[in-house]
């Protein structure tokens, strides 16, 4: 194509912004291109073929896809700040509004105002064309940032069990993996009725043979261990999680016929599988699963089995030590920096890394003090409020309710995160957000800490969309012999919610440090970038 | 593979030797069914595909001659032999198969009767990374008149005394009313780890236990336990909270001594894994912790531990004495759902079977015979005008006409003359009563078994 060695920024600009100057004048083919792409993306998800133009435009397509690459990494270092919940659209349009121009424009540069107005504009009228069509326009689109794909991925199965078709779908692979199905559990509250809900009394090992043969043990054991609650905190599961695999491997002999590469991979699918239904997989595993993957399938085909298993061991055993434990490390010694003594700090529920920074900067004789903020129904400020007392921090505990009589004491928050999201979003413990919202308002600055591992391509603006819905029942207390809430399933008019987790916006964050440096919440996108280029 | 069964089926039945002198403890019908036929229908159902069942030689001989013992189960049986005389206890039995434990172990008796849900225990077993699981019922008390008792049923079972921590799996205390001189003692560290303990004595002990691999190896090397339930589990529930022993402090103590602490080295360094920095890692990242009010961390950093499975209702007896067994004949026929009447057995028409009587295979019962809540066993014949009530009847038993029997047992192969009354009373194997007897509650037996005694 004429424009696949397209060097510079501003010329493409100046092709898109000519096409679009041109707008009227879009030639039929490069509008039913335009159609055929966002039919496509919803074929995808709806699976309805469309005939008709697609089949003309469909060969016209994979030529379309080339150019996508160069375009995409010329727009990286250009610090547009484009809201990434749009990403599709744009690159979707945008290469094929530059494969079919001619020859490439010698227009001056537009302003970037104007840039911005156009893309607007194209903007609404994808909206237009869109509107009339799917009905789930929700569309999660995991933002590609490095590679366009013009492929929407699908809406992940977790988040729309109300659908009745996902539903039977999952149960269908479940059962070609030989994977019992774990049955919901209770009333769920209508605005969360697209998501799981799992009681904690019907463990997922009641459907499995005892002494387990299609899943390993040490995954029954994990599985088990991440629904009891075991294994909590999104440190802790990847570290088991690796642990796990480490066994795994141990464990595998290559099957006559069979590549180690191609078949552990598929032995490691159902394992996600049950561990997905025992709890849903956080970020970080998703991550870590996703470098394993990438390990395994790396494995040169004439490595002898017992090289590449020791290979496979060692690679976790790095991946742990890099992405967690010198992570930890480098964290600590940028957020001791912005310790000072006579500090009050703020810290909500029991996130590892805190703790981690806390104790390294009592260990460096900072003085300060520690108000640690907790809520019902899983209390795990206790844990964390255990771990700074046994070590000497002077703390302070108060539950979630408090939170606006203490802040005035407070002189910074840190909080810990469970995911990055691409848009700069932290999601993190269901009530970070409150806490971030309340610091805001009194002006304490609030510093979150999370690894870069588990920075994660997802886009998301509510915590409703996508969450974990814990055992309604952990919401029951029980005072002096009675149980209020027994009975709460005979109540039709009463739901039980008990949220995981909730998402902050990058407004209430000042500051996110990591172990590549302390970063503004809304330069997520660019690690990401920066993270994929690498590998 | 994750777990072995271990089926211990080589026991006497010490505390019913009336029934046992002729058909060993694993073979007495319950039901029309083998004893054994239990645990490993047990296990069948849960998904175990092959099991070491532990046994004697004659029990070996007549699994696989008898044919009235079937034993259908699917499941590969590896049957290891152990002398009679040698009187070897349960510990010592492990001992012996060392060389086929190559995981974890399920060990089960062969009198377990039970509809337990075996992954209660195993979840334990597996989520806490347990060295010991085992599974208690609260005990029930026997109803049903056992024949032969004189007098008021004392209460020669020894007490239990179990302590759990409040969350009523951890176990922190076992022994044996027997066990203790005096009073109960309890050591200050348990205290001061677990304030809160709940201290039960009506428990049965079901003798199902998980146990870690590297206790069979441990009891390799400790010749001197020779009883699981007697000695090896006391042992491992006191061992939860012993000073750990990272560096055995070798002083100049006697050899005696010295062998033990060697011993509590070899647990503890069997019990920890590979990738222990890995597990310490999570442990340490974790939330979570077992207990709260105090600074130790989740499992106050003991690396043995020790769960129990305590079930509420449901189905659970040892079939160890007599009353025990009268009562799982009652009960049993719930755990499975074959028909009550075999199908080839001849039934005449004018007769009344009570809706909770079984009647095996092969059998004739006559006319004008009543048979209510009873058990006739396999080629049984029962001639006309019988009355059998609450009663268990083995295979082969001729009873002649007119008999009433009432409350009792009676053995394999033996010939109830007619018109004889018996109540509440045991009939041994292969014993004749005489026509027109009356006897209640006597123990019926054999000369040649009043010799052994």
């Amino acid at each position: 194509m004429a424009d696949c060695g397209e060097p510079d920024g501003p010329d493409n600009k100046d092709n898109i912004t000519r096409s679009k100057n041109e707008g009227k004048e879009l030639t039929k083919e490069e509008k039913q291109r335009l159609r055929k792409q966002k039919k496509q993306q919803k074929k995808q998800k709806e699976r309805k073929d469309e005939k008709g133009p697609s089949e003309t435009e469909k060969e016209k397509t994979p030529v379309s896809l080339l150019p996508p690459r160069p375009v995409a990494t010329q727009k990286a270092p250009s610090a547009l700040p484009a809201p990434a919940s749009a990403p599709i659209p744009v690159p979707a349009s945008a290469p094929f509004h530059s494969s079919p121009t001619p020859s490439p424009a010698d227009k001056p540069a537009k302003s970037k105002a104007e840039l911005k107005a156009e893309r607007r504009a194209r903007q609404e009228t994808d909206r237009a064309s869109k509107q009339p069509g799917s009905s789930s326009s929700s569309i999660k689109t995991k933002a590609p940032l490095s590679e366009l794909n013009p492929v929407v991925k699908r809406l992940p199965e977790h988040v729309q069990v109300d659908d009745p078709a996902v539903v039977k779908r999952l149960a269908k692979k479940l059962e070609r993996q030989q994977i019992p199905l774990r049955s919901d559990y209770g009333y769920k509250v209508s605005l969360f009725s697209h998501l799981h809900q799992y009681s904690r009394k019907a463990p997922l090992t009641q459907q499995l043979s005892i002494p387990s043969t299609v899943i390993h043990p040490s995954i029954v054991r994990l599985g088990l261990q991440y629904s009891q609650g075991i294994v909590a905190g999104s440190n802790a599961r990847s570290v088991a999680l690796l642990h796990a695999f480490k066994q795994v491997i141990r464990d595998y002999t290559t099957p006559p016929n069979e590549e180690l590469s191609r078949d552990l991979v598929n032995k490691l699918k159902p394992y996600i599988s049950f561990l997905n239904q025992c709890r849903p997989l956080s970020a970080s595993m998703g991550n870590a699963i996703k470098y394993i993957k990438k390990e395994i399938s790396n494995i040169p085909s004439q490595c002898k089995e017992e090289e590449a298993k020791t290979k496979l061991l060692q690679c976790i055993d790095r991946y742990i030590e890099e992405k967690i434990v010198l992570a930890a490390k480098a964290i600590s010694k940028y957020a001791i920096e912005k310790i000072s003594d006579g500090d009050i700090i703020l810290v909500y529920g029991c996130s590892s890394l805190v703790n981690h920074i806390l104790c390294e900067a009592f260990e460096k004789s900072r003085k300060f003090r520690v108000i640690v903020v907790d809520s019902r129904p899983r209390l795990e400020g206790r844990e964390a409020l255990r771990r700074l007392v046994q070590r000497g921090i002077s703390c302070t505990y108060v539950l979630i309710s408090a939170l606006s009589y203490i802040l005035p004491e407070v002189s910074k928050v840190f909080l810990g995160a469970h995911a990055l999201l691409a848009n700069g979003y932290v999601m993190s413990r269901v009530g970070t957000s409150q806490i971030a919202l309340v610091a805001r308002t009194f002006n304490v600055p609030v510093l979150v800490c999370c690894e870069t591992y588990k920075f994660c391509e997802r886009v998301q603006t509510d915590s409703f969309v996508s969450n974990e819905l814990d055992d309604p029942d952990d919401l029951m207390v029980t005072r002096k012999g009675k149980t209020q809430l027994e009975n709460w399933q005979d109540v039709s008019s009463l739901g039980l919610l008990n949220l995981v987790y909730d998402v902050t916006p990058p407004d209430f964050v000042d500051l996110v440090i990591t172990d590549l440096g302390m970063i503004p919440c809304t330069s997520v996108p660019v690690v990401l970038r920066v993270k994929n280029l690498d590998q | 593979m994750e777990l072995q069964a271990v089926l211990m089926a080589a026991g006497g039945g010490s505390r019913m030797m009336d029934l046992t002198y002729n058909t060993p403890k694993p073979l007495l019908p319950v039901g029309n069914k083998p004893l054994i036929w239990y645990p490993l229908n047990l296990l069948e159902r849960v998904g175990f595909e092959e099991v070491i069942v532990i046994t004697t030689k004659e029990v070996q001989k007549m699994i696989s001659t008898d044919p009235k013992v079937k034993l259908d189960v699917k499941m590969k049986l590896d049957l290891v032999c152990i002398q009679e005389d040698a009187d070897m206890g349960t510990a010592d039995a492990l001992r012996h198969i060392q060389q086929k434990v190559k995981t974890d172990i399920l060990v089960l008796s062969c009198d377990l009767i039970t509809d337990a849900a075996l992954h209660e225990v195993v979840d334990l077993f597996r989520a806490h990374n347990a060295t010991l699981s085992m599974l208690m019922s609260k005990a029930h008390e026997f109803t049903e008149t056992v024949p032969g008792q004189k007098g008021k049923k004392k209460n020669g079972e020894q007490r239990d005394f179990v302590g759990v921590d409040g969350t009523g799996k951890r176990l922190l205390f076992m022994a044996n009313e027997a066990d203790l001189d005096e009073g109960l003692v309890i050591r200050k560290s348990i205290m001061r780890k677990h304030p809160r303990m709940h201290i039960k004595t009506g428990l049965v002990d079901a003798h199902l236990y998980c146990l870690k691999k590297s206790v069979v190896h441990f009891l390799a090397d400790n010749k001197s336990i020779s009883s699981i339930r007697g000695e090896l589990v006391p042992y491992l529930v006191r061992k939860q909270f012993s000073k750990s022993t990272n560096s055995p402090k070798v002083n100049d103590e006697t050899h005696q001594n010295l062998k033990k602490i060697d011993s509590n080295v070899n647990l503890e360094i069997q019990i920890s894994s590979r990738d222990e920095e890995l597990l310490h890692l999570t442990q340490e990242r974790s939330c979570w912790n077992d207990h709260r009010g105090d600074m130790s961390e989740a499992y106050h950093g003991g690396r043995l531990r020790c769960y129990v499975h305590i079930m509420d209702e449901g189905i659970c007896y040892r079939v160890n004495t007599l009353a025990a067994y009268i009562e799982a004949n009652r009960l049993a026929p719930k755990l499975f759902d074959e028909p009550a009447v075999h199908p080839s057995a001849v039934v005449s028409e004018r007769c009344l079977i009570g809706a909770d009587s079984i009647i095996g295979a092969s059998c004739q019962i006559s006319d004008k015979t009543s048979i209510k809540r009873s058990t006739i066993g396999v080629s049984t014949t029962v001639r006309e005008k019988v009355k059998v009530t609450n009663s268990i009847i083995m295979h082969g038993v001729t009873i002649e006409e007119g008999c009433n029997i009432q409350g009792s047992v009676i053995c394999s192969n033996a010939v109830i003359g007619r018109g004889a009354d018996i109540k509440y009373c045991l009939v041994g194997s292969a014993q004749r009563i005489e026509p027109d007897a009356e006897r209640t509650n006597e123990v019926i037996v054999g000369t040649d078994q009043l010799m052994e005694i």
